[in-house]
């Protein structure tokens, strides 16, 4: 369909404002924050556009389907009248069942020349697009001129349908994470063909400048030395890593002193690597002690990082001699009274897949435990903690511990030292 | 280069560590082959008898056509711990050279230190083999050798040089270069004054990046609180408080993450000055003062400001500028900028607080020795907005991706018969389409902005209406006879990159170790798109040829050796390479560069 010169173009104008309307319609629905907007660069030239008071309130489209696809404004020319819209009402324009597909309009030649479009009441406020989406993905509007005049939104009432954009999920952005498009850039496009190491003008000797990203760091830290006042015991949590960024050899060491004896331990050994932006994937192996039991080893196999709201998740599944199975996992969340007075609250869980009678340790659910620790950062990297640990032993595992006159629920009041260097 | 760190028997409070002390700096210097042999006890009394010596306030000044310098270990004290520094002639800052456009000078470096060390001339145009980086243009200078640089002047303004092998930067190796133009200079002033800012660590650099690597956040005493919450709950109500949050939880980044060191681990230096020493420069009122300021910092930005005294910038990074009268400007390391002040009062506080609002470095103008002006506060910390984090948000959520673009109305006008002109015009303007390398969706990444600003009239975070007129890229013309006129026959779109949490910083995902050279063809312009993918801002300093900034409609702007792109920004220049070579570019903040924003270039 085209439309040459119109005797009155007042309804193409008409459709045209009430597209703008129509877009807020489609966001309102999916939900999106505006507070941010930046319309700095939008350019209407010296006038100002008044549209104050259209009224499309009852615009009805009834049961046919819009197709406006083909048009074509390109010629359009409103160049010596003035526009008048002032009157219109669109108040029973119903566009309730029928999707309107825009997507192939082409605005980019539309010139208003030197009359000034005066849209002022114009109403929209009760036009219906509820039933159907409308796509106006394709619309092209990157040529619409309107310097030389101007559109006053200054009075328009959205007041009828607040437009509420608070709970827009940004999710959709993919800003995190996600697998790179087919089309994605490709990174050494701009290469030549020439690497770090050969190709005109290199110095020779093989690649000479390297920095930091192929360096090996270490750290090792004691997430938790303390003393457990209800067993009159020492607990240590500790953690060491060495390597590059993304490839890391780490270990994790877990265990209680009591009467001077190491009473249990658990060893990680595993090769850290990076998968994500915010996650580690790793494998290894797992040696546990026991002054009074046996030794078991395991293959391990677990994932460590940074869940969203900065939740430090670290779970791993274990895999043992004759069948045996376990998992372990916990979390961590820190909150900073102040700079340096930090609470740190943690939750974690084991659970097996068989009896371990000699370690008193049954099948399902072993233990769960929780902790809060309130810690003074001296430095970021040294800060004594007062806390306290609740554990309670489950199912077979708490049958165990009755057996052995061992309580199934301990609280304990803790004070140590977390530290890392 | 760590191995004779001790601590004066006297403690020091925290205070005096940000403040540094007023008698300060080097207090000592001698080649390693001197101190091969001293015991510890030595090097104390060598520091003692050469404690009067100390080589601070404005550096030595050196002209002609030939230079010899010495790259040595130097003793300082700034905050009251003596320390091992890396000099050049015994001074902090180096020797400030003073050279004369048009002429070939022959610059001898001798290195008496026990590991390579180099020099490069940041932003001069030369052969790669004099650029001095170890490496990519030459092999560096070994313990005992002396390198001779030659190289023709070619252009005039103010510059500077520092080394360019591991931390030496950050430990004194940085010098202001000053090249007078072969005809009079078009910049005319009655003095003038070197202002060269830097940061200071007590530290062994190495040490400070490795914990950062462990611990990302390590420096940061800004982070959000409890407190915060509920100072915000209370003005603004639960919902408020809590969506001001919420993002930033959900995405895993800290809304004060605005630096990455701070005054937890730096003392700020103003020609080689702290706070406390308040460097001073002297003036006639009603004199015509030229200031040039180099920001010769590791890895902090400054925001400059004089107090009651406005600042008309002539020069951006060597290159004359139509001037703009500010009262405040942002750089960052790389960076210089000429101004001209007329102070009508007794005594002026040239102020320069660091991005991460920790600190600062300070010096004094007045019209004689006893009298200071009152030092301002430190701003307080903004938090980071939307903008710094999306861009551009007018389109941002359900449009599908560049269609419907408005920001282009009226501006892009010109450019629509360009467009249909043939191939000729195909890079007429900088593409808008944002392309993530398919390497940005791994583990070093940890965000990705869709839609990035390009606007150049950002003063950027903590300067935004803060009531007074701060600089801003989209101020910097270039004077007409600067840029020759080019047309790009090429694009390339680079995105700078991080993890912070990992503490990796690349472009395009790749960490320098992992990357491909770009290539240039020699004498061919192309355009050059960085796009900020970070919440950083990054100073990106391109060796061996100039960037030529584009304003946001695609005209030629201001030419700059190194251009800051802010976060979530997109951004182009346009490049000539006129010398073959490889050649270095990277982010000039010390702790990316060696993280791996690296890249080299081969114009062939």
């Amino acid at each position: 369909m085209r439309i040459i010169k119109l005797v009155s173009s007042a309804p193409v104008i008409a459709l045209t404002a009430s597209l703008l309307l129509v877009n807020a319609g489609v966001m309102a629905d999916s939900q999106m924050d505006h507070s941010e907007m930046d319309h700095s660069k939008m350019k209407h030239g010296d006038k100002a556009m008044d549209h104050s008071a259209m009224d499309h309130s009852k615009m009805k489209h009834g049961d046919t389907a819009i197709d406006h696809s083909e048009m074509d404004h390109s010629k359009m020319n409103h160049d010596d009248k003035a526009m008048d819209h002032s009157q219109m009402d669109h108040s029973k324009m119903n566009h309730d069942d029928k999707a309107m597909d825009h997507s192939q309009m082409d605005h980019s030649k539309m010139n208003h020349g030197d009359k000034v479009m005066d849209h002022s009441q114009m109403d929209h406020s009760k036009m219906n697009h509820d039933d159907k989406a409308m796509d106006h993905s394709q619309m092209d509007h990157s040529k619409m001129n309107h310097d030389d005049k101007a559109m006053d939104h200054s009075q328009m009432d959205h007041d009828d349908k607040a437009m509420d954009h608070s709970q827009m999920d940004h999710g959709d952005m993919k800003m995190q994470g996600g697998k790179a498009p087919a089309d994605a850039r490709d990174p050494h496009a701009y290469s030549g063909g020439y690497t770090l190491a050969d190709g005109p003008y290199a110095i020779g000797g093989g690649r000479q400048l390297k920095l930091l990203d192929e360096h090996r760091f270490y750290a090792i830290r004691a997430d938790r030395l303390e003393h457990q006042f209800a067993t009159d015991s020492l607990a240590f949590e500790l953690q060491g890593w060495y390597g590059t960024t993304f490839n890391r050899l780490a270990i994790k060491l877990d265990g209680e002193v009591s009467d001077g004896k190491l009473e249990e331990s658990q060893t990680d050994l595993l090769w850290s690597r990076a998968v994500y932006s915010f996650w580690d994937a790793q494998l290894g192996a797992r040696f546990d002690t026991y002054t009074e039991g046996e030794s078991r080893q395991w293959l391990a196999l677990g994932v460590q990082g940074l869940a969203p709201y900065w939740f430090e998740v670290d779970v791993t599944a274990y895999l043992g001699n004759s069948g045996r199975t376990a998992i372990a996992a916990e979390a961590e969340y820190e909150l900073l009274f102040t700079q340096r007075l930090i609470l740190q609250s943690s939750v974690g869980l084991t659970a097996y897949g068989k009896d371990d009678a000699i370690n008193g340790i049954g099948k399902g659910l072993a233990s769960l435990n929780a902790g809060m620790r309130l810690r003074y950062e001296f430095s970021r990297q040294f800060a004594p903690y007062i806390g306290v640990e609740w554990m309670a032993k489950y199912g077979n595992s708490a049958d165990y511990a009755r057996a052995n006159n061992e309580p199934t629920v301990t609280t304990s009041v803790v004070a140590g030292v977390r530290f890392w260097f | 280069m760590n191995d004779n760190k001790f601590k004066l028997p006297a403690s020091i409070s925290r205070r005096r560590f940000v403040q540094g002390l007023a008698i300060g700096g080097v207090i000592a210097s001698f080649p390693h082959v001197v101190r091969a042999g001293s015991s510890f006890k030595d090097v104390v009394r060598a520091g003692s008898s050469f404690k009067d010596n100390a080589a601070t306030g404005s550096a030595p000044e050196l002209s002609g056509k030939v230079i010899e310098l010495t790259i040595a270990e130097s003793l300082v004290n700034f905050t009251g711990v003596v320390r091992t520094a890396t000099t050049i002639n015994g001074s902090i800052p180096a020797p400030t050279l003073r050279l004369r456009e048009g002429d070939e000078v022959t610059i001898k470096v001798t290195n008496t230190l026990s590991v390579p060390s180099s020099i490069h001339w940041h932003g001069i145009i030369l052969p790669y083999q004099m650029d001095g980086v170890p490496g990519l243009s030459f092999k560096g200078i070994m313990p005992g050798e002396t390198f001779v640089y030659k190289f023709k002047l070619q252009q005039s303004g103010t510059y500077w040089y520092h080394s360019h092998s591991g931390f030496q930067e950050m430990t004194g190796m940085y010098g202001a270069l000053i090249i007078e133009p072969r005809e009079q200079d078009i910049i005319v002033a009655d003095r003038e004054y070197v202002v060269q800012l830097s940061d200071w660590t007590d530290d062994d650099p190495m040490k400070v990046f490795s914990k950062l690597k462990v611990q990302d956040d390590i420096y940061n005493y800004n982070q959000p609180t409890v407190r915060d919450f509920f100072r915000d709950l209370s003005e603004k109500g639960l919902s408020s408080a809590l969506s001001k949050r919420k993002m930033w939880q959900e995405m895993r980044m800290s809304p004060t993450d605005l630096g990455d060191v701070s005054s937890a681990v730096l003392t700020y230096l103003f020609n080689g000055s702290t706070p406390l020493a308040n460097w001073r420069g002297l003036f006639k009122k009603g004199e015509k003062v030229r200031l040039r300021f180099i920001n010769g910092a590791s890895n902090t930005f400054f925001d400059v400001r004089i107090p009651e005294l406005q600042m008309t910038v002539v020069q951006s990074d060597g290159q004359n500028v139509h001037p703009v009268t500010v009262d405040e400007f942002r750089f960052g390391p790389g960076e210089t900028y000429d101004v001209l002040v007329t102070p009508q009062s007794d005594a002026y506080t040239i102020f320069a607080q660091t991005i991460e609002r920790t600190g600062y470095a300070r010096g004094t103008l007045a019209v004689a020795d006893n009298i200071n002006a009152p030092v301002p506060a430190v701003d307080p910390v903004e938090w980071l907005a939307m903008a710094d984090m999306m861009g551009n948000m007018s389109h941002g959520g359900s449009m599908t991706e560049g269609a419907m673009d408005h920001s282009q109305h009226g501006a892009a006008m010109p450019m629509d018969l360009s467009q249909h002109a043939g191939p000729a015009a195909a890079y007429a303007k900088a593409s808008t389409q944002v392309r993530h390398a398919s390497t940005e969706y791994g583990p070093s990444v940890d965000m990705r902005v869709d839609t990035p600003r390009t606007n150049l009239d950002d003063p950027g975070i903590g300067l935004r209406n803060n009531g007074r007129k701060v600089l801003t890229l989209s101020d910097l013309h270039s004077l007409e006879n600067v840029i020759e006129p080019q047309r790009p026959e090429a694009e390339i779109e680079l995105h700078l990159t991080g993890n912070m949490e990992r503490y990796s910083w690349s472009i395009d995902g790749l960490e320098f170790g992992q990357s491909t050279p770009v290539h240039m063809k020699l004498n061919q312009c192309v355009r050059v798109i960085l796009q900020n993918d970070t919440m950083m801002p990054h100073p990106m300093h391109l060796h061996g040829m100039w960037s030529d900034l584009e304003s946001e409609s695609g005209e030629l702007q201001v030419r700059r050796h190194t251009i800051p792109v802010q976060p979530a920004q997109r951004i182009s220049f346009l490049t000539t390479p006129h010398d073959v070579g490889r050649w270095a570019w990277h982010c000039h903040l010390l702790f990316h560069m060696d993280a791996g924003m690296f890249r080299e270039v081969v114009v062939s």
